[in-house]
């Protein structure tokens, strides 16, 4: 649980952070950042379990639940223990409200959520949901995704979030009234269609772009990590056949016995210490893994602004078009290939009161489009600026959490060679009693 | 040293046995009480400078053997010659036909297939000049085999010499005999070994079995090794390349690749070291074990053949003197080479425990030292983080 009211923790000064502490760092760095809401309650997700129920095609199903923990936050209080709130989510209700969130705010970088299934794993690994070690994994994630929003500016003044974290039924009810499914379908099916923008803002084109590479280095990095993990794994498990064998040998010496023996014993240890080394780093994967999913994030805004530009191109585009055919029709010039053009001129020209009509019609429509011009290049100027703000908050958050992170596996790397020093250094000792 | 030197103990031809040379049985027990008194070695043995000779029919490598010593029976106070892996085996064959009990340390093996090593390979040299310069060094330090004649010979005479050398020594005729002998000997079988052999025999056989998996699971940390070394080879270009995308990044991303980079040097050489130094001893030692089953197999035949005699006085009525003179002679021969075997059993047992002591703690003392360099780096890194935070006046350390 982060503590309350305490101060930037020096991480550098301590080489001996465990990963709990690594992640009160991180969390601490948020809350100390402090939205409002923040500043008056405390978040976590305290516990997982595991549920069986039935589904909405009736079939029974094993499911895991996260319990949500949130506490009041007063100064004045100090020495008594507030009461705690709780209430129990599944991760589809948190990918239920981060869609709300992308829909809603569609220029923020909204914080992602841990992985839907264990991605990168070693042989070690589960790849199994149900897997304790993920299971645990991910609700540190989970916990973290919150931590994120309720730290975001603009995210954690949302009333549907506020909603998520206190009301455990009619939360998804209230969601749905605010109508944010339309827009998401709506919005879904332009995203995915193929379009192409006439003048691309290069400054989204080069986040879009740095986005991409992100993705792509760290996925990776990842994979490089998760090989290498495999095999440091068997260099540690092997030794430990040293131990058996010494172990045996020991058995049929007399004066070499005892040093064999407890040598062994070292070997032993050597080989059951691999176990806490990876576990430690795959918390390092996991805060690599939270950028590279919010490269897409960030992906994802850059795509918004351009079907935003685009949007605005095509009530120009429609615009300009409109506005040359009433010029054509007014001056009777036809520059505008029509059919309707076409046919008239070879089957008679239109009335003047035909064409008067027409005109009226376009004065009409060119007004109305006028207005939308209007109105898509506010919200194209509205998105940029909210965009940018949140996209340089983005770049700052990310700069400070990935050196971070660097440091942390720097000190996980010294403490695994302190372990080995400590571990031959032993064994060495044994050795020479042999 | 504490044996006797006025009884010639070197018998070039290990089928004549003089019985009348040899003194009690009791002193010939003294005569292998032997101490070993570091500070009365007074022969220093080294093995050198591989040098490669190409001639018509092949290509050969020599080593420079030097020698340096205050022995009496050697002519001058240095020596220097070249030899090749022929030679060696030839003395080593010398040294076993004439004491088949006592126990000679292995060669390096001829050529190792596996893996298709070449022979001329700088690593399979040096790896090769370390075991023959161990050898020679055991043998020094032998107190029956360091005065041995033709060991002096392989010291000192020049190329020529020692070709003319090995010309000598019993015919191949006479071999053949040696190996009939030896062969009916064996099918015979030997009937009352003495417990202590037999217990010997069962911890050689233990024994063997240790440390043939010592040699196979070192050789699978090795290959182990050699792969997790592949994997994190791609793990600093892989940061260097993300540095690239990034700004304020960049500088820890770039740090971070240049120490997982001489990280991979460091585990490189540490690969090298255990192949290099505890590799060729763990190997040495599955050799020995084999040379102590041979040993044990020829006390055997010695015993048989005594075994045989008195069997053949016993039930056979002719020629009772000359078979008589033949049993004392098996007789002394096997008292002979118990006595033998034993002395020299304790003193290998303490050699390999010296050497196989030494083998781990060197192997200990290179990973300590692997895992130091290797944290010195990642401290720097965090050193450096730490000065630029305080300098950007980001973190405050205080």
């Amino acid at each position: 649980m982060a503590d309350s009211g305490s101060e930037a923790i020096a991480v550098i000064g301590n080489t001996d952070l465990t990963p709990s502490e690594s992640e009160n760092n991180l969390k601490n760095t948020m809350v100390e950042k402090g939205t409002s809401l923040l500043k008056k309650m405390e978040i976590s997700v305290a516990e997982a379990e595991k549920r069986t129920g039935k589904n909405a095609v009736n079939m029974q199903e094993t499911y895991t639940v996260y319990l949500i923990e949130t506490r009041p936050v007063d100064a004045a209080s100090e020495g008594t223990n507030p009461a705690l709130d709780s209430l129990w989510r599944r991760y589809s209700e948190f990918e239920l409200l981060r869609n709300y969130l992308l829909v809603t705010y569609p220029f923020a970088v909204v914080p992602p959520l841990p992985e839907k299934r264990a991605e990168f794993v070693w042989h070690k690994l589960s790849a199994d949901n149900m897997d304790p070690d993920f299971v645990e994994r991910r609700r540190v994630g989970l916990e973290n995704f919150l931590l994120r929003v309720a730290s975001h500016p603009v995210l954690s003044s949302d009333k549907i979030f506020y909603l998520f974290l206190t009301e455990e039924n009619g939360w998804k009810e209230t969601m749905f009234e605010t109508g944010f499914q339309a827009k998401a379908d709506s919005r879904l099916k332009a995203l995915n269609a193929t379009f192409r923008v006439k003048n691309p803002d290069k400054r989204f084109a080069e986040m879009k772009h740095y986005g991409d590479e992100l993705q792509s280095v760290i996925s990776q990095l990842l994979r490089v990590r998760a090989r290498a993990a495999d095999r440091l794994y068997g260099v540690y498990k092997v030794h430990g056949n040293y131990g058996r064998v010494f172990s045996e040998w020991s058995a049929i010496e007399k004066e070499m016995g005892d040093g064999l023996q407890s040598a062994g014993h070292h070997m032993d240890a050597y080989a059951a210490s691999v176990d806490d080394i990876l576990e430690e780093e795959e918390h390092y994967a996991d805060q690599l893994k939270e950028y590279l999913f919010y490269a897409d994030a960030l992906r994802t805004v850059c795509r918004k602004h351009e079907l935003t530009q685009y949007e605005l191109e095509m009530a120009v585009q429609d615009l300009t078009s409109k506005k040359q055919q009433r010029e054509e029709l007014a001056t009777g010039t036809i520059r505008t290939f029509s059919l309707k053009g076409m046919t008239s001129k070879l089957f008679g020209q239109e009335t003047p009161e035909q064409r008067e009509a027409k005109l009226k019609m376009l004065e009409t429509q060119i007004e109305e489009g006028e207005e939308q011009v209007k109105e898509r290049n506010a919200e194209c100027d509205e998105f940029v600026k909210s965009a940018w703000v949140d996209i340089e908050r983005f770049k700052e958050q990310k700069d400070h959490d990935l050196r971070e992170s660097l440091i942390s596996y720097a000190i996980m790397q010294i403490s695994m060679c302190k372990k080995g020093i400590q571990v031959w250094n032993n064994a060495k000792e044994c050795f020479n009693k042999m | 040293s504490h044996f006797q030197k006025n009884v010639d103990t070197t018998l070039t031809d290990g089928s004549s046995f003089n019985a009348s040379m040899q003194t009690s049985p009791a002193s010939m027990i003294n005569q292998y009480k032997f101490e070993e008194d570091a500070d009365t070695k007074d022969i220093f043995v080294t093995v050198d400078n591989p040098e490669s000779h190409v001639t018509a029919i092949e290509t050969y490598i020599t080593y420079r053997v030097m020698t340096k010593t205050t022995r009496s029976e050697f002519d001058s106070s240095e020596f220097e010659v070249r030899r090749r892996y022929q030679d060696f085996l030839w003395l080593k064959g010398r040294l076993e036909e004439a004491h088949p009990t006592l126990i000679v340390h292995p060669l390096p093996e001829k050529f190792v297939v596996k893996g298709m090593v070449e022979r001329f390979n700088e690593d399979f040299i040096e790896t090769r000049r370390r075991a023959l310069h161990r050898f020679l060094n055991k043998i020094a330090e032998h107190p029956i085999f360091s005065s041995s004649e033709d060991f002096k010979i392989f010291l000192t005479a020049a190329s020529g010499e020692l070709t003319s050398h090995k010309k000598q020594g019993p015919g191949f005729l006479s071999r053949m005999g040696d190996t009939v002998k030896a062969v009916a000997a064996a099918v015979r079988g030997v009937r009352n070994r003495p417990q202590e052999f037999t217990e010997m025999q069962e911890y050689v056989e233990a024994f063997s079995q240790k440390i043939i998996s010592l040699d196979k699971v070192t050789q699978r940390i090795v290959r182990e090794q050699k792969e997790y070394l592949e994997e994190l080879k791609e793990c600093g270009p892989t940061y260097a390349l993300w540095s690239q995308s990034e700004e304020e990044l960049a500088e820890p991303l770039k740090n971070v690749a240049g120490c997982v980079d001489r990280c991979c040097k460091e585990t490189e050489e540490q690969v090298k070291n255990l192949s290099d130094h505890l590799i060729p001893v763990l190997h040495e030692y599955v050799l020995c074990a084999d040379t102590l089953k041979a040993v044990l197999r020829r006390r055997d035949n010695i015993q048989a053949d005594f075994e045989a005699k008195t069997e053949a006085l016993a039930t056979k009525k002719a020629n009772r003197d000359t078979m008589r003179d033949d049993l004392d002679k098996a007789e002394d021969r096997l008292e002979w080479a118990n006595n033998a075997l034993k002395s020299d059993w304790t003193r290998w047992q303490k050699v390999m425990r010296t050497d196989l002591r030494s083998a781990f703690v060197d192997t200990a003392e290179r990973n300590v030292s692997y895992y130091e360099k290797c944290l010195a780096v990642w401290e720097s890194f965090l050193h450096s983080q730490r000065t630029d935070a305080e300098g950007n006046g980001k973190v405050d350390f205080s």
